[in-house]
């Protein structure tokens, strides 16, 4: 049975003001609260007597929490409401998505103080302790060592050249996707008989079954999941590759996005803002270790412990982009790698080096990687990119 | 409408030793009358929420396993078509508007558990298991199902629910679930029991075993849990491995060192995790616990 409203409305207007307070802070947190929630936390709280918040701490938990993000934040923002100060902005938890609005305010330097109205796009030294935000909403483990240079990817080249890219990748990535959902339709027919729909058709016929119906083969879309490496040898194509990547991005129904360097950094939800300009502001926020070494052979491990389960299918494309200059250890590639052929369906590796004359896949990381490659091609320009496009449609 | 205490201590009393939060959201459950939303890694007992809650209601458990491609027919409901194909036989040459109206009658239904969960004299638990697996078309569905409590089937009519069930989806995060389900649910993050817990299990569900024994196997089973395997062990591995330990009449861990790593069978699943675990780690381990 269902505590009444009536029973709601009996507390004092101040508890039911300061609830909704809570609720609020929450959804600043990024957590998704609705009418109903607020509604039900106050019957609950009515129910409870609320003597004390931290008797209904539990409760309110399980009915505010959607996720294992907010599980884990929900202490600390319970805690901090309930105890006297206010959270005004956002408490950063490890692993909780960055939200949109530290984005935004980090996107709109002239709002903060202190820089003089310098515009995001000039890279920064490795000084970042005049950053417009608080230290908490930082990217979490970011370290020292960490190069924090933040290379702004529309200075590469003009932006006229650059918008023009994009419009190209983009019109590859859905001529990519709409031959791919076409042949997906036309190559396979459905051989098992609906008996449901055959007998029902059949019913017009007097129960002789002459129409017979086939069941509709249900197919997973091919999902293309890029990892795409920012590091310092990259720079120059890094530009263009992420446009690349919003444009697929933008044009797959399935696709995910990873950027990594020295660490793996998952940016499909940037990416996935419909405006090119703000997708790639809000990118160069999450890039901070760009120009630095890579690790692709931690990169990786760290994608099949935590990401590959969930992003995985048998019908996934793995997208590496990257010149394969590892500071780490091969045997560490060439073990993940062979972990992660065996997940997916095909592994793409683009290198832009073999644009270049004469080049040889032989740095060591490279060639440790090579044996567990489905396809090894060039990606120095968008020609290259574009011959890729009837190898995924044999997938 | 039980407190959190007594649901807690009934469900010791069929075998689940649940946290205090697990407790609370059970009891949300029945006052708010939403589905809970258990998440968590593949054997921390997720599942046996859904049993034993079952049991202390002393009612049915209806579940049902998502899978890619689960669809309406799978899930809800079914014509018995061979018996209507045979139906229509007998009455040829009869009123074909008498004969379809006979064909699609309640005889020739087939309950699937959704439809089955709803139609029940007394409310069951409707486990809705891995709900990550099945397709986001189905969670859609399900979404649907679960806010009405009604089914409309076309030949029948709707169909209203005579009992609302407790219902309680699982899901280890194989797929992102839609933002509208987890709205509509209570949430519990399921984690590995800790040490005391897994052994207070170990005694209500191993027979015959000790509770020095008990928070011996806890406590290595931790350890175990903390080497860098690629499966790591469950519940229901511990108490196999505990219910082999006192099949072979092990009392204590220490001394019995060929009898654990001859047992680690039960915890260690793949081949690598087995080369990883030498005998030598297992001296380790065992004498950090003993």
């Amino acid at each position: 049975m269902r505590p009444n409203l009536a029973a709601a409305s009996d507390l004092g207007p101040a508890i039911r003001r300061r609830l909704a307070g809570f609720v609020r802070t929450l959804r600043d947190n990024g957590f998704r609260l609705g009418l109903a929630e607020t509604r039900d936390a106050l019957c609950l709280v009515a129910a409870s007597g609320m003597n004390r918040p931290a008797e209904v701490k539990p409760a309110l938990r399980a009915l505010f929490s959607g996720r294992r993000s907010d599980w884990e934040a929900f202490d600390v923002l319970f805690d901090a409401f309930w105890r006297g100060e206010r959270v005004k902005t956002r408490v950063a938890v490890a692993g909780a998505n960055v939200s949109q609005r530290t984005m935004r305010s980090l996107a709109e330097p002239d709002r903060s103080s202190g820089t003089g109205g310098m515009p995001i796009d000039v890279s920064r030294g490795s000084d970042a302790s005049d950053l417009p935000t608080d230290p908490a909403a930082r990217r979490e483990g970011a370290s020292r060592t960490e190069s924090l240079a933040r290379t702004d990817f529309r200075k590469i080249a003009d932006p006229e050249a650059l918008a023009a890219a994009h419009a190209l990748a983009g019109r590859l990535a859905k001529s990519m996707r709409a031959r791919l959902t076409r042949r997906d339709r036309a190559a396979r027919r459905g051989p098992r008989l609906d008996l449901r729909r055959t007998i029902r058709a059949s019913l017009a016929t007097g129960g002789t079954p002459i129409e017979l119906v086939r069941r509709r083969p249900r197919h997973k879309p091919l999902r293309l999941v890029v990892l795409l490496d920012a590091s310092g040898s990259m720079s120059l194509y890094t530009a263009v590759f992420l446009r690349f990547v919003h444009g697929v991005l933008d044009q797959f129904r399935e696709a995910e996005a990873f950027l990594f360097h020295t660490r793996l950094v998952h940016v499909s939800d940037a990416l996935k803002e419909k405006d090119a300009a703000r997708a790639l502001d809000r990118l160069s926020l999450m890039a901070e270790g760009v120009g630095g070494g890579t690790r692709i052979g931690d990169s990786l491990a760290d994608f099949n412990r935590h990401h590959a389960a969930r992003f995985i299918h048998s019908r996934t494309c793995v997208m590496i982009l990257s010149d394969g200059y590892d500071t780490g250890a091969p045997e560490r590639l060439g073990a993940e790698m062979a972990a992660l052929r065996r997940r997916c369906r095909r592994i793409v590796w683009l290198n832009p080096l073999i644009g270049w004359d004469g080049y040889e896949p032989s740095a060591r990381g490279m060639a440790a990687a090579l044996p567990f490659v489905d396809l090894f091609s060039a990606a120095h320009s968008l020609e290259s990119l574009m011959a890729l496009e009837p190898y995924l449609a044999r997938l | 409408m039980l407190d959190r205490q007594t649901i807690a201590d009934r469900l010791a009393g069929v075998g689940y030793i649940a946290d205090p939060a697990l407790a609370t959201a059970l009891q949300l459950m029945d006052m708010l009358q939403r589905p809970l939303l258990i998440e968590g890694e593949a054997g921390v007992g997720k599942t046996e929420v859904a049993k034993a809650l079952a049991k202390i209601h002393d009612t049915r458990l209806i579940r049902l396993q998502c899978h890619e491609g689960l669809d309406r027919a799978d899930t809800l409901y079914e014509w018995n078509y061979q018996r209507q194909l045979l139906a229509i036989k007998a009455r040829e040459g009869g009123d074909a508007d008498a004969t379809e109206a006979h064909i699609f009658s309640e005889t020739y239904l087939l309950e699937r558990p959704l439809l089955a969960a709803i139609r029940q004299p007394v409310a069951p638990v409707l486990l809705i298991d891995e709900i990550d697996r099945a397709d986001t078309e189905f969670e859609a569905f399900l979404l649907e199902v679960l806010s009405d409590f009604q089914v409309s089937i076309p030949e029948l009519g709707t169909i209203q629910a005579t009992t609302i069930p407790r219902v309680i989806l699982t899901s280890n995060g194989t797929r992102d679930l839609s933002d509208a389900l987890r709205r509509r649910c209570l949430y519990h993050a399921l984690d590995f029991p800790d040490v005391d817990r897994e052994a207070h299990i170990l005694i209500a569900r191993v027979p015959g075993i000790d509770a020095a024994l008990a928070l011996q196997v806890a406590r290595l089973i931790q350890r175990i849990r903390k080497e860098d395997l690629s499966k790591i062990p469950g519940i229901a591995e511990t108490l196999d491995w505990a219910a082999a330990l006192v099949g072979l009449s092990v009392s204590r861990l220490e001394g019995a060192r060929e009898a654990v790593y001859d047992t680690l069978a039960c915890v260690l699943k793949t081949r690598e995790d087995r080369s990883r675990v030498t005998p030598e780690v297992v001296d380790r381990l065992i004498g950090r616990v003993a």
